[in-house]
């Protein structure tokens, strides 16, 4: 097929830069463990609220400065609403939804978790620097979706 | 008018004779009212659009009869599904009946009007349950969300119809492979076919989704929907959607457009391959959009992203070839220097200013595209305003305004009228307003996403938190932007109808520009033409990305299958 000359290097250089931001990438996913929220386990939606662990949401300790999140994304509100942790700690969240699809976001972090009725998002985050963190939700759920948050305070 | 400027209907040094082909009025009247359909979506869209603005920035207050949420679902299905899919439609029949033998076939016209009534019929349907306010959402309508059976029907309305129109352009294409044996087929009835093959495999997705999940279940037929599953499907369709908007722009670029510069087509044989690999890698790479999801795996996400990383050839392959055909068409006029031949170029022509903003414009946009993909850096900006900011510099500028400098020319060849040198004037004055206000709107979205400002939410300062307060003087910069860009499309939509009903008539219309192939290029090889060989091989990429995760979302048990919910 007929290719310029300069097209050539053009394509090549090209080539060159995608596999090598891909590798990146890939090690980053998979060597670093940097891959997004998600997991695979699954829960009944309308079960939720009998379901351990999200009957009882709240946050729970594991360790010094290591806690886990269990949470509820619903209608319009996050369970639990809000949450105090000294700075440092690192969160292990696991969030599911008792009815439609939610996102939860948290401003200022990287923790960006779509949460899909039926199924369970894990995602672990470390809140280094203290301060008033706001959880929003940014997938459309209803007419109240503008009016869905909780916090984290950092101390 | 003087004789001069009659023979050549162009501006500042384009080239646009006037031309003794005229469409039949047959077919011109099947393009003009699937043109005239979009705008009427247009009007609708951009009003919802001017109000959502509005409101987000805190300007104004809905009336309790209007709901923000209705307005969004009401500014994307009009804008982004039937204003594009009508005016692309009308587009490329125009290319096939010009580059086909100037006439449609009388069988693919009845496919085609069909095919228009149908989409007519869904659209109608879809709008006034949305207008009811049982069908608030949003154009993306995840389950377990669930709208009235009537907004599903008119959809399943609207994607059937497109099929029908899809038969049109096959129809007239097979003919003429038949009647011209041994000949490559010209160029643009090559890529619209190459469109429409891209739109059959992505619409499946969403088919299968209305037709098997969502219809059944909102006539209560099955009480629970696999909402997994739905969302996999959705974005099946939903990324190539984006690539289906674009070709058609793509195809204005790299074959109208170098005829109105006194060049030529770079290539006869690239842009195929360039179709081709669309038609390959924008299907097998839905994923790259529930990145952040549960229920599929990392290794299936990341496989999608690398699939989806090779778009970058084909965007690659194109801005090669468009720059070069811009620079050999300068020179061949006794440009020097470097970049003397930028100036040798027809700024002062909106049927080539309009698509040259838009493609400015795709490279900030396109590069704004990858990091949405990148696997880890997508959730620093999922679900913000910055995927919004990046769907309106890709598709709300590089594509639609292409589509309106395509307007500038094609309504009045399909009318048989003039395009005035005032109306030029307005299509200018009418491109820079829509760039200005995507600057103001695309870049501070994109800006303020990235310091978390959720899209698709209506006006909220959540509590008074410091960090939501904190978005809102951006917020009133894409007000102002969306104001602008009202404006702008009001300018249009009065340039059209000027063009389609007061402009002055002539027997003899500017000519339809098709950029001739450069003598130099090759043959294309014969293989670009073997369709069958193309989809076999997109089946099979598919099939790789899609098999494993998609069964094994078929496997969740019914008991995590969500019931309907009307939260709005």
């Amino acid at each position: 097929m007929e290719l310029p000359r300069y097209e050539k290097i053009w394509l090549i250089t090209g080539s060159i830069t995608l596999v090598i931001f891909l590798v990146l990438l890939g090690i980053m996913g998979f060597a670093m463990g940097f891959n997004p929220s998600g997991h695979m386990k699954t829960i009944a939606p309308d079960q939720v609220g009998a379901t351990p662990p999200f009957d009882k949401p709240g946050l729970f300790t594991v360790a010094d400065k290591e806690y886990r999140a269990v949470m509820q994304a619903k209608v319009f509100a996050f369970l639990p609403g809000e949450m105090t942790i000294p700075a440092g700690s690192k969160i292990h969240f696991e969030v599911t939804s008792p009815d439609v699809v939610h996102g939860m976001y948290i401003a200022g972090t990287n923790v960006n978790m779509m949460i899909v009725p039926g199924h369970i998002s894990e995602f672990t985050h470390t809140f280094n620097k203290p301060g008033d963190y706001l959880i929003l939700c940014n997938e459309y759920c209803g007419s109240g979706h503008h009016l869905m948050l909780g916090r984290i305070i950092v101390q | 008018m003087s004789a001069a400027k009659h023979k050549n209907a162009g501006f500042d040094g384009a080239v646009i004779p006037a031309s003794s082909f005229a469409f039949d009025v047959k077919d011109a009247n099947l393009i003009l009212a699937h043109l005239i359909f979009s705008f009427i979506a247009l009007f609708l869209g951009a009003l919802a659009g001017l109000l959502q603005a509005l409101v987000r920035a805190g300007y104004i207050v809905l009336p309790p009869m209007l709901d923000y949420y209705q307005l969004l679902t009401a500014h994307g299905v009009l804008l982004a599904l039937v204003f594009t899919t009508f005016f692309i439609i009308g587009f490329l029949y125009s290319g096939v009946v010009k580059t086909l033998d100037g006439k449609m076939l009388a069988s693919a016209r009845s496919w085609a009007w069909w095919g228009f009534y149908l989409m007519l019929a869904g659209t109608i349907m879809a709008a006034i349950t949305i207008l009811t306010n049982d069908a608030s959402v949003l154009y993306t309508f995840y389950a377990p969300l669930q709208a009235s059976p009537w907004f599903y029907i008119g959809l399943v309305l609207v994607i059937v119809g497109s099929w029908f129109s899809s038969i049109a352009i096959f129809i007239n294409y097979a003919y003429w492979r038949r009647t011209h044996k041994g000949e490559v087929s010209p160029l643009f009835a090559y890529m619209a076919v190459a469109t429409m093959i891209l739109w059959i495999i992505a619409t499946i997705g969403v088919a299968v989704e209305v037709i098997f999940q969502l219809v059944p279940w909102s006539l209560g037929w099955t009480p629970r929907i696999n909402v997994a599953l739905s969302r996999a499907l959705f974005w099946y369709f939903g990324h190539p959607l984006v690539y289906f908007w674009l070709l058609p722009a793509y195809i204005y670029w790299y074959v109208n457009v170098p005829r109105i510069i006194k060049g030529k087509v770079f290539s006869n044989t690239l842009p195929r391959l360039t179709f081709i690999l669309f038609i390959l890698y924008s299907v097998p790479v839905g994923f790259h959009h529930q990145l952040n999801e549960p229920g599929i795996s990392n290794f299936w996400k990341f496989l999608q992203v690398v699939l989806t990383m090779i778009v970058v050839f084909p965007s690659l392959m194109t801005a090669f070839a468009i720059i070069g055909t811009f620079e050999l068409a300068g020179r061949s006029q006794g440009a020097k220097g470097r970049f003397g031949w930028i100036r040798k170029l027809p700024w002062g022509d909106v049927r080539f200013l309009a698509p040259v903003l838009s493609m400015l414009m795709f490279i900030p946009a396109g590069a704004g595209g990858i990091v949405n993909a990148s696997y880890q850096m997508n959730q620093v900006v999922h679900n913000t305003l910055w995927v919004t900011g990046h769907f309106h510099l890709t598709l709300a500028t590089s594509v639609v305004l292409t589509f309106f400098g395509i307007s500038y020319w094609l309504i009045p060849v399909l009318t048989r009228r003039t395009l005035t040198p005032g109306a030029n004037k307005l299509g200018i004055v009418q491109s820079v307003l829509w760039i200005a206000g995507m600057l103001l709107l695309g870049i501070t979205m994109h800006i303020v996403g990235l310091m978390g400002e959720p899209r698709r939410s209506s006006f909220s300062t959540y509590n008074d938190h410091a960090t939501a307060l904190s978005w809102l003087p951006y917020m009133y910069v894409i007000g102002i932007g969306g104001v602008l860009l009202f404006i702008s499309v009001m300018l249009f939509l009065f340039a059209a109808v000027y063009l389609m009903y007061y402009a002055p008539r002539t027997d003899q219309p500017a000519e339809y520009p098709i950029g001739e192939v450069d003598e130099s290029t090759q043959h294309p090889p014969l293989i670009l033409e073997r369709w069958s060989l193309w989809i076999a091989v997109t089946v099979v990429l598919v099939l790789v990305a899609y098999a494993v995760p998609i069964w094994h979302l078929m496997q969740t048990p019914l008991a995590t299958w969500s019931p309907p919910v009307r939260t709005w």
